[in-house]
């Protein structure tokens, strides 16, 4: 365990760096980047821009930049260039709204998806299973952007069932929180909903057949017990793996179709804004913020897996 | 004699594929005594492991169809409801497989594993459960159990797994032990052990079904014998009728084909021309006859399974007892032909 | 041509070593042990012989195949086909020596290709190997005359593999590694996963071949009975170290070292009265691991014979005459002249040696039997 935790601290340590390099060099090599155009407004005077250059340190060599750049990262001191916020305190009040969206997204998609992999595992071939099939392709199918807004086009324009997006925090009003997340989250999980029922079910269909599951029927045991204890106690695994890299993967900000389609000002967002107005100090924050979770969660998904397979042993 | 503990009659087993029906098991009829050891004999697709596992149910799936019966203890299992067979299994009749490393569970360490199997049958504590489990091990020769019973199966060899699934076939004290190809996966030094150890345990083992195609393992433990060719029983004798008085040429050329360690060294080893049938379009009368270069005329129709041979034996084949004799006398020694 | 100095030998194996590394470390990785899978092994193959190896599993034999066609890259020591030295040649010079020494696998199913048809299986060897000078069509009537010569028809050449029985598989393996025409054949458990009586036929293919192309085998085998039906000399390994080479027969008839006694006497005999004669010897425990060895002599933690000077020194290869060597301080079935005749063979591993066993007298070699 000691020599895992030190070396996944390592790994991380290089990932981040290798990410920064990457963004950093991205920014400054694809055309009309200069920040200082930019920021000069629409009718640039040579001599203000000359002077921002001055000021920002656009002037310094590249290593030095980036080298100022990644210490004012670390002391939580980044600021976009465009706005003068600071992205850490952006960061931080994205993340409640980013966590709403994720987490209760990620209970919807775990449970109906393992759900219908059961029941389509059960049913195979039979008609539950067929319909759970097409249900999940066409999840897996839809595009997340027309899925949210077509939900927004006949949930709330035409019928006005639900709010036009928007965030409410869950400590002000927990009854509006939940009336604003559900499209949301309805949005987010349906094409995980799609993925994990069919992985399981194949799972499923797979463990049935091996030696294992035939020694316990021998052993007398009753059906329940071999498909819970026996069956999906190993078809779980690899759903554990990818839910882990997933809820990592949209916590860490890549739930960013859906945060800007509801208007949710989560960190997806804040990511999505700074991309387009080409502002590297937030879109660097937002890199290494989301590279953090998903390497904090593929550390724990091996953790778990280890703990799930005792034939796994922990390795960097 | 003793009693007739298990009987199997007229069993057939069909699975429909997409390439047609195959027939694994077609009427087969044996009966197993009170503490003998039975040995089923034949090579891949002979029905032998269909014919074990239906026993125990285990076959049972929508794309197969069950005809015949199989009696035990006033019960028909091949239409036993699914509750009573799952107080059968583990119970009174018990099951080991090939592979002891696919065979148990890999995520549940041993001990809980053979306790599983104890507490599926009988009201007891999970303490007593453990400590019996423990007991268990001990008495299949797995040195300090008390510590081996926390052990993950990946921990244990092959022979120690296999010694472990003995454990727990032997957990709920069965009348019948199956053992299904029990020492083929294992190494030969290794496969000397789990044979004398089930040698060592007959007496607690009740009655046991060998499935095999090891004719040494057979000579070894068998009592009896059923030798299966393309879902039929084609003979079926003592041990020692077997050996020594085969009455059928498909026995005669798996006593000739086998490599042997000990006596003379034959210069060819004499082989069964062609490969086992088809059992979705099997040849028509005898099974054998395509692979039998003793094939005449009356093999288009299949012969029955019957005595001929006097003694308690039956075989499935239309020559004379006379004829036979003759006929597998190959270089002093049983084989199914003189080598080219 | 090639400048061996034994003209008889087709390949020299000499103090071959391959082990594995196990690496670990909390930063950067470490070799920390090693397994080891063929531990300083000697032996020559003579051309037109056949060579069975036999042991348990992991005892090296089928790490030392993949070793004398330079599919792995040993540890230490040399193997020479023909005279010259492939454990140091590159993969461009290897080329044209990897279509004079080919290989048969165990498994027929997982080892040829299912997407292929049967004349691309047979066929692509020649080509690839520049084969193919009388174009297409002479490369087809090589295929056809290849299918027939292993027993099937010519009309299989367009079939895919999944059409065909274990056996039948086994045979097109056999026509894929005759293709090239190659001296060497490695035949690694080539018949264990068929019945037994279509192990007869391959086993009987593979004879006639021998014959008809006077090729060498090497045969790697788990089954002690198709081994000594197959092979002129065998050699029986337990933990990477070869313990006992013999003629076939003699092995059989007169196993010296107490391991290849103890493997023979495993072996249930098909014949029930025999099986109740013979004293049988069941070897307790398992096969210690490869990553950390037993010292000196590797079997001793299992042998019924064993004396502190088994756990101390290892025994040499030792020489009984007739090509009979032995690795063990207390040999068997062999009588004292020939223990006082007996020297220490040049194949004997180089940390081995030259204690040779020393003579006793039979009433000692009985009480030692009887106590044991």
């Amino acid at each position: 365990m000691l020599r895992f935790t030190v070396r996944r601290l390592a790994q991380t340590f290089f990932v981040l760096i290798a990410l920064s390099i990457i963004t950093f060099v991205i920014f400054n090599v694809i055309p009309n980047g200069d920040p200082a155009l930019r920021l000069a407004g629409r009718t640039p005077n040579p001599a203000v821009v000359q002077q921002i250059r001055e000021d920002f340190g656009f002037n310094d060599p590249l290593p030095t930049q980036y080298a100022n750049l990644m210490e004012k990262t670390f002391k939580g001191e980044l600021e976009s260039y465009s706005n003068g916020t600071n992205v850490r305190e952006e960061l931080l009040r994205g993340l409640p709204n980013t966590a709403s969206l994720v987490i209760g997204a990620a209970i919807i998609w775990v449970v109906l998806g393992v759900l219908f992999g059961i029941l389509a595992a059960k049913y195979a071939g039979r008609i539950p299973d067929r319909l759970i099939t097409i249900i999940g392709i066409v999840g897996i199918s839809l595009p997340v952007f027309w899925v949210g807004a077509l939900l927004l086009y006949y949930l709330t324009f035409k019928v006005s069932l639900f709010p036009p997006g928007g965030y409410t925090p869950l400590t002000e009003d927990p009854v509006q929180w939940l009336y604003h997340m559900i499209l949301p989250w309805t949005t987010l999980s349906i094409l995980f909903i799609g993925f994990y029922s069919r992985l399981l079910r194949s799972n499923i269909l797979d463990t049935v057949n091996e030696d294992y599951v035939r020694t316990a029927r021998a052993k007398g045991l009753s059906e329940r017990r071999i498909t819970t204890r026996h069956v999906l106690r190993n078809a779980l695994i690899p759903i554990v793996t990818l839910f882990g890299l997933d809820f990592g993967a949209a916590f860490g900000g890549g739930a960013i179709l859906t945060e800007s389609i509801f208007n949710l000002q989560g960190v997806g967002q804040y990511a999505a804004d700074s991309i387009g107005t080409l502002d590297l100090p937030p879109i660097l924050g937002t890199v290494l913020y989301g590279a953090f979770f998903i390497v904090l969660l593929s550390a724990l998904v091996d953790i778990a897996y280890a703990f799930l397979d005792p034939r796994i042993r922990l390795s960097g | 004699m003793a009693e007739a503990l298990l009987t199997v009659e007229d069993l057939r087993v069909g699975f429909e594929t997409d390439d047609g029906r195959v027939q694994a098991v077609d009427g087969v009829s044996f009966e197993l005594r009170e503490g003998e050891v039975l040995a089923i004999v034949g090579e891949s697709g002979s029905g032998k492991s269909v014919t074990a596992q239906t026993i125990m149910g285990l076959t049972r799936s929508p794309n197969a169809a069950f005809e015949g019966r199989i009696g035990f203890e006033g019960e028909d299992l091949l239409n036993a409801s699914q509750e009573q067979l799952r107080r059968v299994r583990g119970n009174e009749i018990a099951m080991i497989f090939q592979d002891p490393m696919t065979s148990l569970h890999p995520v549940y360490k041993l001990g809980w594993q053979i306790a599983e199997q104890i507490q599926a049958h009988e009201q007891v504590s999970k303490a007593d459960a453990r400590e019996r489990a423990t007991e268990l091990l001990r008495r299949v020769g797995i040195p300090s159990p008390e510590s081996r019973i926390d052990n993950y199966p990946h921990e244990f060899s092959g022979g120690m797994r296999q010694r472990a699934m003995i454990a727990m076939a032997l957990a709920n004290s069965p009348r019948i032990l199956i053992a299904d190809e029990p020492t083929t996966a294992l190494d030969v030094t290794i496969q000397a052990q789990i044979i004398s150890l089930i040698g060592d345990l007959r007496s607690e083992l009740g009655s046991v079904i060998l499935i095999t195609h090891d004719l040494g393992v057979v000579a070894e433990i068998a009592d009896r014998v059923l030798v299966m060719y393309g879902g039929m029983v084609v003979e079926q004798g003592t041990l020692e009728e077997l050996f020594y008085n085969p009455q059928h040429p498909y026995t005669w050329g798996l006593l000739g084909s086998l490599a042997r360690v000990d006596g003379v060294k034959p210069r060819r080893l004499p082989s069964i021309a062609g490969a086992p049938p088809s059992l979705i379009a099997p040849p028509k009368g005898c099974r054998f006859r395509t692979r039998c270069p003793h094939e005449f005329d009356r093999c288009a129709e299949l012969p029955p399974l019957a005595a001929r041979a006097g003694g308690t034996q039956i075989d499935r084949c239309w020559l004379s007892p006379q004829e036979k004799a003759a006929k597998r006398a190959v270089e002093g020694r049983i084989g199914l032909e003189a080598t080219a | 041509m090639s400048e061996a100095a034994d003209t008889d030998a087709l390949v020299e194996v000499d103090h071959l070593k391959q082990y594995f590394p196990i690496k670990s470390g909390l930063l950067i990785d470490r070799e920390v042990a090693r397994v080891h899978a063929v531990d300083d092994v000697t032996f020559s193959l003579r051309r037109g012989e056949t060579f069975g190896v036999v042991g348990e599993s992991g005892c090296g034999k089928s790490t030392l195949s993949r070793c004398l066609l330079r599919l792995l890259d040993p540890t230490a020591g040399t193997v020479r086909f023909e005279g010259r030295d492939i454990t140091t040649l590159s993969r461009a010079q290897l080329r044209p020596l990897r279509s004079e020494m080919q290989m048969i696998f165990q498994d027929p199913y997982a080892s040829l290709n299912p997407r292929k048809r049967v004349g691309q299986i047979v066929g692509d060897p020649i080509k690839l190997h520049g084969g193919a000078k009388g174009g297409e069509g002479s490369v087809k009537t090589r295929v056809q005359t290849l299918l027939e010569r292993v027993g099937l028809q010519a009309e299989h050449y367009n079939r895919f593999p999944h059409e065909f029985s274990g056996g039948q598989r086994q045979r097109i393996g056999i026509a894929r590694a005759l293709a090239l025409e190659p001296k060497l054949i490695v035949a690694d458990e080539p018949v264990s996963a068929l019945d037994v009586s279509v192990q007869a036929q391959i086993v009987n293919l593979l004879d006639d071949l021998q014959d008809d192309f006077g090729l060498t085998y090497v045969f790697v085998a788990h089954d002690l009975g198709v081994v000594r039906h197959v092979s002129d000399r065998v050699a029986v390994m337990y933990l990477g170290k070869v313990v006992e080479v013999s003629p076939a027969e003699e092995l059989y008839t007169k196993p010296v070292h107490p391991y290849t006694a103890a493997l023979l006497s495993a072996i249930p005999i098909p014949d029930p009265r025999e099986n109740r004669a013979r004293r049988r010897v069941v070897l307790q425990g398992d096969v210690p691991s490869p990553i950390d060895p037993p010292p000196a002599c590797r079997f001793h933690t299992r042998c019924p014979f064993a004396t502190e000077v088994c756990s101390t020194v290892e025994p040499p290869l030792v020489d009984y005459g007739g090509g009979h060597l032995v690795a063990c301080h207390h040999p068997q079935n062999v009588s004292e002249q020939e223990i006082r005749a007996a020297t220490v063979a040049p194949e004997s591993p180089v940390s081995a040696g030259d204690l040779l066993p020393e003579p006793r007298g039979d009433s000692a070699r009985a009480a030692a039997q009887s106590s044991s």
